[in-house]
């Protein structure tokens, strides 16, 4: 489809423009940091930010939702969320993650709670500018995206380059102001592209992704588990900010008149003790390590046999900052497993 | 709604079921017999559901009846958690919500046909293998040779004792019974369950054998197996875990790659090999 030019000024006013009508969801600053949140202002939208403290996730599997209300004795009545909104500024590694997470809760058994809001919204996707302190997505090939979103924006200097890839963006750019990238311009998101596919690395891979899961298929009774469970506190904060951790619990609340209640999903993490605690005291996976291999296992093997073959982890780093006791960074395990066994 | 989501079923939606009867089987064990509101309900042994009660959550249970039942179904509760206390408390009548029938790893049903099987329970692991052999006895003529073991750890936990006792004099079905503990009451064999693997008077290397326990049997029956050459290929274990969803999709039940609620509960013991995590 075209590539459009808008002006940074006529962005703002299309920014503006659109949160008068839509209910825009934009990356904001949070203290020194930045994250997603409900826009009220073009000023304040940040798309030249690193990475956000919680990946866009939220909007589609919030970290609680109801999914049924209730009455004792009663029929169960589905609650869906079917509000339309803008999701502004979605890097290509979320971007990644959000795609591998439609076909998670579409396969299988389709999810009508994820999917309805994931129907609802419209992505704009953005090019990274500066690379956060721990990104490796370069690493993992989700530095620059092509698919998922409604339109990309690359910022390119003095104005934004902005591609819609779906009749939803086509729609949504009409109400821009803006003209037909020029070859200069398309050669400078060209630039872009090359630079972020090497240079989003702050933590290098030492193989190629996709051998990730021949790696790991020797690696199940490596140290490494051991030592670096050793000062895992099981706070599960490296769950808690992953695009691409999608467990969860489901619990009922009563209401006051004690007759009706809803039944509510929220965000759970393996890494947590008791995920897999059955009563009355059974738990299945109880060992630190066991539960720490876990998340490794299920970013680079479990998963990705669902998902045509990727892998889970998108490189975004937010487990690396999130973690204490600094044990969560993907590639360091990985590479020490490929110093020790190699990638054949 | 969106036009995509409004034709779909909302996967975590129960359907009522009412509570046609429920009893007492023990200290600790309900039965139930529950037929759904809106019609009938089909399912194939080894397949379980997640029953809910408002306001307290859901727990996934396996189906301890034969399709051959009719439009009804049956359940055993062992009183354990905070959804199996309140299922306790459940009267005739009552309503309950049910999600399922769920899991595609069930028992082998057209592959057993033919050959002869050995069932192995312990404890209530009687109560899901209690579906496919009485799916086998309702079409004997489909099934070769049956030996059921059951191993129960006391007299008074025993389950189903007049099925059993009825399952012992039919001429075409060889049941063998054991205590763990001994009792004034007991007459018959006393011994972990894996002692009565021996006595089977069918070829165990050319049966199928469906094993159901506490996670601690199966180690024992596993090795009982091997010492008569039963091929993995025959052998057929039910898995429990923690499950939320029993969709595929909350994590809980995992165990290495594997769902328990999508490729369980029955898996063949030579699928498990991959999963260390299994037993």
């Amino acid at each position: 489809m075209t590539v459009r030019k808008i002006t940074k000024n006529d962005f703002a006013n299309f920014v503006e423009a659109l949160i008068r009508t839509e209910k825009v969801i934009g990356v904001q600053a949070k203290w020194d940091r930045f994250d997603f949140a409900p826009l009220e202002s073009a000023e304040a939208l940040r798309l030249d930010y690193d990475v956000t403290l919680q990946p866009p996730k939220k909007y589609f599997l919030p970290p609680a939702e109801v999914l049924l209300t209730f009455e004792v004795g009663g029929p169960y009545q589905s609650q869906l969320d079917g509000q339309e909104f803008l999701l502004l500024g979605v890097h290509p590694y979320d971007m990644v993650a959000i795609n591998q997470m439609d076909e998670l809760f579409r396969q299988d058994n389709y999810d009508t709670h994820y999917m309805t809001r994931r129907n609802h919204a419209t992505i704009v996707a953005c090019d990274v500018l500066r690379p956060s302190d721990h990104v490796f997505a370069s690493s993992m090939g989700a530095a620059v995206v092509r698919k998922g979103y409604d339109v990309l924006l690359t910022d390119v200097g003095d104005s934004f380059l902005a591609e819609a890839a779906t009749p939803k963006g086509e729609k949504l750019l009409a109400r821009a102001k803006a003209v037909p990238a020029d070859p200069q311009a398309l050669k400078r998101r060209e630039d872009v592209w090359a630079r972020n596919k090497k240079s989003l690395n702050r933590h290098e891979l030492k193989c190629d992704p996709a051998y990730l899961p021949k790696v790991l298929a020797k690696s199940y009774k490596h140290p490494v588990w051991e030592e670096k469970a050793k000062t895992c506190f099981s706070c599960g904060s490296c769950n808690q900010v992953c695009p691409t951790c999608y467990c969860f619990n489901v619990q009922d609340d009563v209401n006051w008149d004690l007759k009706t209640g809803q039944r509510v999903r929220e965000w759970d993490g393996c890494l947590l003790d008791g995920f897999t605690k059955v009563a009355p005291a059974h738990e299945f996976r109880k060992a630190r390590a066991d539960r720490f291999r876990h998340r490794l296992y299920r970013k680079a093997a479990y998963v990705p046999p669902k998902i045509g073959g990727q892998i889970a982890c998108v490189g975004c780093g937010r487990c690396v900052g999130a973690c204490l006791p600094d044990i969560a960074n993907p590639v360091s395990i990985y590479n020490q497993l490929i110093d020790d066994l190699g990638i054949g | 709604m969106c036009q995509c989501c409004a034709e779909k079923k909302d996967i975590y939606l129960p359907q009522l079921a009412t509570v046609a009867d429920i009893s007492q089987m023990n200290a600790t064990e309900k039965y139930l017999r529950l037929a759904m509101e809106d019609g009938p309900f089909d399912y194939i042994p080894g397949q379980f559901v997640e029953v809910s009660l408002a306001g307290i959550g859901e727990a996934p249970i396996t189906i301890s009846s034969s399709p051959t039942l009719g439009d009804s179904f049956e359940l055993v509760v062992r009183k354990i958690g905070r959804v199996s206390n309140a299922i306790h408390n459940l009267q005739r009548g009552d309503k309950v919500g049910i999600r399922g029938p769920l899991g595609q790893g069930i028992y082998p049903v057209e592959e057993a046909k033919g050959r002869n099987l050995v069932f192995i329970c312990g404890g209530i692991g009687l109560v899901p293998q209690r579906s496919f052999i009485k799916y086998v006895l309702d079409n004997r003529g489909d099934y070769g040779d049956v030996a059921i073991l059951q191993g129960t750890k006391s007299y008074d936990l025993r389950l189903f004792t007049s099925e059993i006792e009825a399952w012992s004099k039919r001429g075409d079905v060889q049941m063998l019974e054991t205590l763990d503990e001994g009792d004034a009451r007991w007459k018959g064999n006393v011994g972990v369950v894996t002692r009565l693997v021996s006595k089977v008077e069918t070829d165990l290397k050319s049966a199928l054998i469906l094993v159901c326990g506490p996670p601690i049997m199966y180690k024992f029956v596993l090795m009982a197996l091997a010492e008569h050459d039963v091929p993995h290929g025959n052998v057929f274990l039910n898995l429990e875990r923690k499950m939320k969803c029993g969709v595929g999709k909350c994590g809980h039940c995992q165990i290495n790659h594997a769902y328990v609620c999508m490729s369980g509960p029955v898996f063949r013991y030579s699928d498990l090999a991959s999963l260390p995590e299994a037993i």
